[in-house]
């Protein structure tokens, strides 16, 4: 038995869609009998002919029986003996664009139809161009409504033609194109009588047994980390799902950002201990020693992935409120959420036609090519190579709606060599500082930012630049990186000292943070309470923990970049 | 490569939607109903976070008119698993001895849904997990995974968050909560098989055993304690019946049955003529009505 197809269907106004579905359903004797018989209640009072409505199964909500139109996506279920299906029945109208995204995105397979009578409409055309856009590498055809043309083979081919040129336009992969009507039931479950020409397989017959994995192939192993699981002091274990390849115990991975290696001690599937994971699999992975991974994070083995600032979207606009250059939004991608700025629409596209068009602002269910800038690099992938790690969403940072959905196209700023180089280094011992970077309001976005110009590593003896733009050190203080537990001293403009934190003793010279933030604790007591708490604050409360005792414009500005 | 079945599918989705909750939701909380979809939801739960328990407590709504079966099943699990079982009953309710024979659906709403809204208030929770299933009734297959309610817990149909991908969004502002359904895309079949694959526990009333029954307007309820009210000449008889959905005892619909196994029961499920929710004495209404009382907050 294959294993579980999720396909959506699609199509104009009237096509049939909901029709087809319901069809299938019947014929396949899976409804209910109580299902079955308020269908026919149903169908009596609101049908459009008299006639069995097969269509009133799929749409629940009252406003679509009231207006007789499909809004929202239905999701339906349905197991023959050779495969278990969900379909995603999902509306024609433009004004719905964005729900029937929303089916898209969820599904392996599309079945566009298309009225046999009408041929490829407008309405046909963006539906293949969402369902490309949101990922869907198989494509049925489904020329609907044959009985109103006759069965006539030239009519078929007729559409064909504009099949091809559809999927040509669109670089559509693995395209079967089906001759049916799902009023009269030809070619959907059974093969027809009256369109002997056809000589294929009938929709059920090809969507049991299409294999959709065969277009899968991403390079390498990766997991973004949903989670990071310490029920007590011996177990520490990034929970997410495999997003690609396998993973075994033993396997060296690399954490991004951070750039860290580590070896793979243990895995649990579900909840078991096993030796390998594979795609798909929800997992917990512990590690040989401490890196720096929290969530949103990435472990990744023999990828290309790296960590980036800037990306190359193109977005669905989903809220009534437009898109304006220049605003800001939370980004969620993968399992990262992070404040970002659409800082330029590129151009936008024109749904039905895929003409690019200038434009300065996205309206609800417009399609635009943006450039995205983070507020710091994240690991990301292009669409095309690491899906997961390509799809984000925008949300409204008022509102919280989820403005827009997109799919990375190209990356850019890349920072992943970067961020892994220790800045403080002596012997084995080794630190991260950004203390140097600069912060900057940038005018265009109107965000604050932060860039450090050239990274260097320093060791004890190393004269350090304590005034930069935007920050101003004194000649003599320490340096508390609590992320790698070590404490660097500075005196006289020089490192003097790089320990660990357990060697370290406070002798009243000032201390700074990691990043550069003013330490407030003036006395050894007060340190020692401050380095307690912040043993206590791990995972929870971290932004109280540092709003108590951190301040930033002690020696640090925002410049205007 | 092992095959992924399509069971493994499904728990894969669900148990990443459960850490999401977990990782993004302020106090998230689960919904436990004791019933067979919450068992599974439960159990998934216990997956998705081991060697940690699940960061989160479960509640239990209870109406006070379960089957007694069912509380205790409840109280044995949650020691059984060492996790936190709340329970919520309305008092109001109580007091004014509402009860499902004399008060028909004010009784579902006084001490379900306003007992469910009363419960997440009081403990601030803003992010519920329930065990609904798309399959189950028409406008729960048009719900998103992740469901936004208002300060007044009330469902818009119309304006739904589009759901992309598996990029959930959680943000939600004061007052606002998210009800959660990660087993939306499983059916009941898949449940039963899930139950059977992973042996999990669920409570014996899904078993074939005589119970004491009377038929009454076409169902056949089980006289589960001595404050069912006997109608004139109803003498409770012993018979062989199972349950396929629980819920309070007066309101639930046995069926004669002799499958006392897994195996029984999912091929008498398998082959049986009706819907799940036929059982269910407050389904029985008119089309629409359950997404009436989901606007107003039910689960």
């Amino acid at each position: 038995m294959k294993g579980l197809l999720k396909f959506i269907t699609c199509g104009s106004v009237d096509d049939g869609k909901s029709t087809l579905i319901g069809h299938i359903l019947y014929d396949a004797k899976l409804l209910y009998t109580d299902q079955e018989k308020s269908l026919e209640l149903d169908s009596k009072v609101g049908s459009r002919n008299g006639q069995i409505d097969y269509s009133l199964l799929l749409d629940g909500l009252m406003a679509e029986r009231e207006q007789g139109i499909t809004i929202d996506v239905a999701y339906r279920y349905f197991t023959t003996d050779n495969r278990s299906f969900i379909v995603a029945d999902t509306p024609g109208h433009e004004e719905y664009t964005r729900n029937m995204a929303v089916g898209a995105s969820f599904a392996d397979l599309a079945v566009i139809l298309v009225d046999a009578s009408q041929g490829v409409l407008v309405q046909t055309r963006r539906h293949a161009r969402i369902c490309k856009l949101m990922g869907i590498r198989y494509f049925v055809f489904a020329v609907n409504k044959m009985d109103l043309v006759e069965y006539s083979q030239q009519r078929f081919d007729e559409i064909l033609a504009q099949v091809q040129e559809l999927t040509d336009e669109l670089v559509l992969e693995n395209i079967k194109v089906i001759p049916l009507s799902a009023t009269e039931g030809d070619n959907v479950t059974s093969k027809s009588e009256k369109i002997k020409w056809y000589n294929d397989v009938t929709l059920l017959e090809y969507l049991e047994n299409v294999d959709i994995n065969s277009a899968i192939h991403e390079k390498g192993f990766y997991m973004p980390v949903q989670r990071v699981s310490r029920p007590d002091r011996t177990f520490r274990g990034f929970q997410g799902q495999v997003e690609s390849g396998s993973i075994s115990v033993g396997d060296i991975v690399t954490a991004l950002p951070s750039n860290e290696k580590a070896k793979v001690k243990g895995i649990l599937v579900a909840g078991r201990e096993t030796d390998s994971a594979f795609a798909g699999q929800p997992v917990t992975v512990s590690l040989d020693r401490e890196v720096d991974v929290s969530r949103g994070c990435v472990l990744e083995k023999d990828t290309d992935i790296a960590v980036y600032k800037k990306l190359e979207a193109s977005l669905l606009w989903m809220d009534d409120e437009e898109l304006a250059e220049g605003r800001d939004y939370l980004i969620k991608l993968g399992t990262k959420l992070i404040p970002g700025v659409v800082s330029k629409i590129n151009y936008a596209v024109n749904i039905n036609t895929g003409e690019h068009i200038q434009a300065e602002c996205l309206a609800k269910n417009g399609i635009a090519n943006c450039e995205i800038l983070l507020s710091e690099a994240i690991a990301a992938g292009r669409f095309s190579e690491y899906k997961t790690l390509g799809e984000l969403i925008l949300i409204d940072r008022v509102t919280n709606m989820t403005s827009a959905c997109g799919v990375v196209e190209q990356l850019s700023e890349k920072s992943g060599e970067e961020s892994g180089r220790a800045s403080f280094v002596y012997g084995d011992i080794q630190a991260r500082g950004d203390i140097f970077e600069e912060f900057y309001y940038d005018v265009e976005s109107y965000n604050v930012f932060k860039y450090q110009p050239v990274k260097s590593t320093y060791t004890v003896g190393d004269k350090i630049p304590v005034k930069g733009r935007s920050y101003s050190y004194p000649e003599d203080f320490d340096i508390i990186v609590l992320r790698d537990s070590v404490a660097v001293s500075v005196r006289n403009g020089k490192v003097a000292e790089i320990v660990v934190l357990g060697s370290y003793h406070y002798t009243n010279y000032p201390v700074v943070n990691g990043r550069g933030f003013e330490i407030l604790a003036d006395t050894s007591e007060k340190f020692e309470k401050f380095l307690e708490e912040y043993e206590a604050a791990e995972n929870t409360s971290r932004s109280e923990f540092f709003g108590k005792w951190l301040r930033f414009d002690t020696y640090r500005k925002v410049i205007v970049k | 490569m092992a095959e992924f079945s399509h069971l493994d599918e499904l728990e894969a989705e669900a148990i990443y939607i459960i850490r999401e909750v977990a990782a993004e939701c302020e106090k998230p909380v689960m919904l436990y109903s004791i019933g067979k979809d919450s068992s599974v939801m439960l159990h998934l739960a216990m997956k998705a976070f081991y060697p940690e328990k699940p960061p989160f407590p479960f509640l239990h709504v209870n109406t006070t008119w379960k089957f007694r079966e069912m509380i205790e099943f409840r109280d044995r699990t949650a020691e059984k698993l060492g996790i936190e079982m709340l329970e919520y009953i309305n008092q109001d309710g109580v007091k004014q001895g509402i009860n499902p024979f004399e008060h028909g659906s004010a009784y579902t709403d006084i001490m379900k849904t306003q007992a469910l809204k009363q419960a997440l208030d009081k403990y601030g929770f803003t992010a519920a997990f329930g065990g609904g299933r798309r399959d189950e009734e028409k406008s729960r297959a048009k719900e998103r995974i992740f469901s936004f309610r208002n300060s007044a817990h009330a469902w818009n149909p119309k304006n739904q968050r589009p759901e992309m991908w598996k990029l959930y969004n959680t943000k939600i502002n004061k007052g606002e909560s998210i009800r959660v359904f990660p087993i939306s895309n499983w059916t009941e079949k898949d449940i039963w098989q899930y139950i059977k694959r992973e042996n999990i526990e669920i409570v014996p009333l899904y078993f074939a055993k005589e119970r004491p029954v009377v038929e009454r307007d076409g169902n056949i309820i089980m006289v589960d304690d001595d404050r069912f009210p006997l109608r004139e000449g109803e003498v409770p008889q012993m018979k062989s019946v199972r349950f396929r959905t629980l819920g309070c005892y007066p309101l639930t619909g046995g069926l004669e049955s002799t499958a006392d196994t897994l195996d029984e029961i999912i091929e008498e499920t398998l082959s049986s003529v009706s819907s799940e929710r036929t059982s269910r004495v407050i389904d029985n209404e008119a089309a629409g009505s359950m997404e009436r009382r989901k606007r107003e907050g039910y689960f």
